[in-house]
C-alpha cells in the first residue's frame, strides 16, 4: 500500500512525534465534536474484533472474516468519513467483551446506536437482547415475539444484518429444526459462542430428535 | 466514496509534519500540524472525491503557518491575496508530496529554510520575506538562492524550482 511506502522514510524521531501528535489530535477532535465514528480492534477467542462507536453508542462489531478495512469503508460511506482510531469511547465495551469471553459476564450494558438498521430490523435486533444467556430461540419464535408471526423471513434477514453481533446475541437464534441457520462470523463462530454459553450445546442439537 | 479519515492521517501525517517544520520553528510546527489535521477533519466530508489530498493538506498547513506569522507581524501580510495567488503556481501542486524535499528544506540553516519555505510554498515576495526574517531584501534573495543551491545539490536535481525573474 502507498501508506507503507510514504511513511517508510519517517525517522524514529518523526515516528515518535507523529504518534504523540496523533494522540492529541484524537482528543481535540473528540472535544470539538468532530469525531463521528471512533474505532478500535480487540483480540478475542474468535479472532480480532472491530469495535466502532458514534457519540450515541456502539454502532458496529465486526468479525475478522468480514475484513476490518472493508467495514470501515462502509461506515465512512453510510455514517461519516470523520473516522479515527480512538479507544476512549470503546473501553467499557472492550472490557465487557473480555469478561464475556472469560465466562464471567452474561449480558452487556453499553449504549447502542442502531442507525445502520431500518426501523423494522432495529425492532428485531433490540429484541435479541431479550434472549437469555445460553438460551436459543427459533426465527419463528422471534417473529411471534415482535408481534408479527408471519415475518419469519424478514426476522431472518434482520438477524443476518445485525450490525452489533455478540453484544446483541443473534447467535442465539436458530432454525425451528434446531439447525444453525446462518451467521455473519461463520457457523463455526456461532457454534463456539453457543458452546461458550452452554457447554452442553451440541451443535445442531441432534439430541432433540 | 471517501476513505476513513484515519487513513489520511496515516498516509499524510509525515508529509504535513515536514512542511510545517520547513515553515515554522519546532514548537509552532507541532501546533500547526494539529491545527491542520483538525481543520482538515472538519472540512473532509465536503472535499471532492477526486481532490489531490496532499496538495489540499499542504495548502491548509501553509495557511496555518501564515496565521502564525500574521499573529506576530500583522503588517506584513495585510495583502493575503499573495497566498491565494500561490495556489495557481505549479510548484505547490508538484512538490506538495515530495517528502524528501521537505525533509531537506527543514534541515537548511534557519534563514535559508524560512526564505525557501515562504517563497516557494507560500509565494511571498522577497520584500515581504525580508520583513519576516528581519533583514534586507537582497539578503533574503541571497539566502533563498543559497538554499535552493543546497537543495539542488542534495537532491541532485538542477531544475528544482526554477524561477523566471
Amino acid at each position: 500500500m502507498t501508506q507503507a511506502k510514504l511513511n517508510s522514510s519517517a525517522t524514529g524521531e518523526e515516528a515518535e512525534l507523529l504518534a504523540q501528535l496523533g494522540k492529541e489530535l484524537r482528543a481535540k477532535a473528540r472535544a470539538a465534536d468532530l469525531l463521528d465514528v471512533s474505532y478500535r480492534v480487540i483480540d478475542s477467542p474468535i479472532g480480532s474484533l472491530l469495535l466502532a462507536s458514534t457519540p450515541a453508542g456502539l454502532v458496529r462489531v465486526g468479525f475478522e472474516s468480514e475484513g476490518h478495512d472493508k467495514i470501515l469503508e462502509l461506515l465512512s460511506q453510510k455514517l461519516s468519513p470523520r473516522i479515527l482510531k480512538d479507544s476512549s469511547r470503546l473501553d467499557i465495551v472492550a472490557r465487557q467483551l473480555d469478561e464475556y469471553f472469560a465466562g464471567s459476564r452474561r449480558n452487556f450494558d453499553v449504549p447502542l446506536d442502531l442507525k445502520l438498521s431500518t426501523a423494522f430490523r432495529r425492532q428485531v435486533q433490540l429484541e435479541l437482547g431479550e434472549i437469555g444467556y445460553g438460551q436459543t430461540w427459533s426465527y419463528s419464535q422471534m417473529a411471534e415475539r415482535i408481534g408479527n408471526p408471519k415475518a419469519v423471513r424478514a426476522v431472518g434477514s434482520a438477524c443476518a444484518t445485525n450490525p452489533i453481533p455478540i453484544v446483541l446475541p443473534c447467535h442465539r437464534v436458530l432454525r425451528t429444526d434446531g439447525s444453525l441457520g446462518g451467521y455473519l462470523g461463520g457457523l463455526e463462530t456461532k457454534t463456539q459462542l453457543l458452546k461458550l454459553e452452554n457447554p452442553d450445546f451440541g451443535g445442531a442439537m441432534r439430541t432433540l430428535f | 466514496m471517501q476513505i476513513p479519515f484515519e487513513r489520511i492521517v496515516q498516509d499524510y501525517g509525515l508529509n504535513v509534519l515536514r512542511v510545517c517544520r520547513a515553515l515554522l520553528d519546532e514548537h509552532r510546527a507541532q501546533d500547526a500540524w494539529s491545527e491542520t489535521f483538525l481543520s482538515a477533519l472538519k472540512a473532509y466530508p465536503q472535499l471532492a472525491e477526486d481532490a489531490n489530498v496532499s496538495a489540499w493538506l499542504v495548502r491548509i498547513a501553509r495557511n496555518k503557518a501564515i496565521d502564525e506569522v500574521r499573529k506576530n507581524k500583522p503588517e506584513i501580510l495585510d495583502d493575503h491575496q499573495q497566498w491565494e495567488h500561490a495556489d495557481g503556481q505549479a510548484n505547490l501542486g508538484i512538490e506538495a508530496d515530495n517528502l524528501q524535499l521537505w525533509q531537506e528544506v527543514a534541515k537548511l540553516p534557519q534563514k535559508q529554510r524560512m526564505v525557501v519555505g515562504y517563497r516557494y510554498l507560500g509565494g511571498l515576495s522577497y520584500a515581504q520575506i525580508a520583513q519576516l526574517v528581519s533583514g534586507s531584501e537582497a539578503a533574503a534573495r541571497r539566502a533563498g538562492s543559497d538554499g535552493i543551491k543546497n537543495l539542488r545539490r542534495i537532491l541532485g536535481d538542477d531544475s528544482l524550482w526554477q524561477e523566471q525573474s
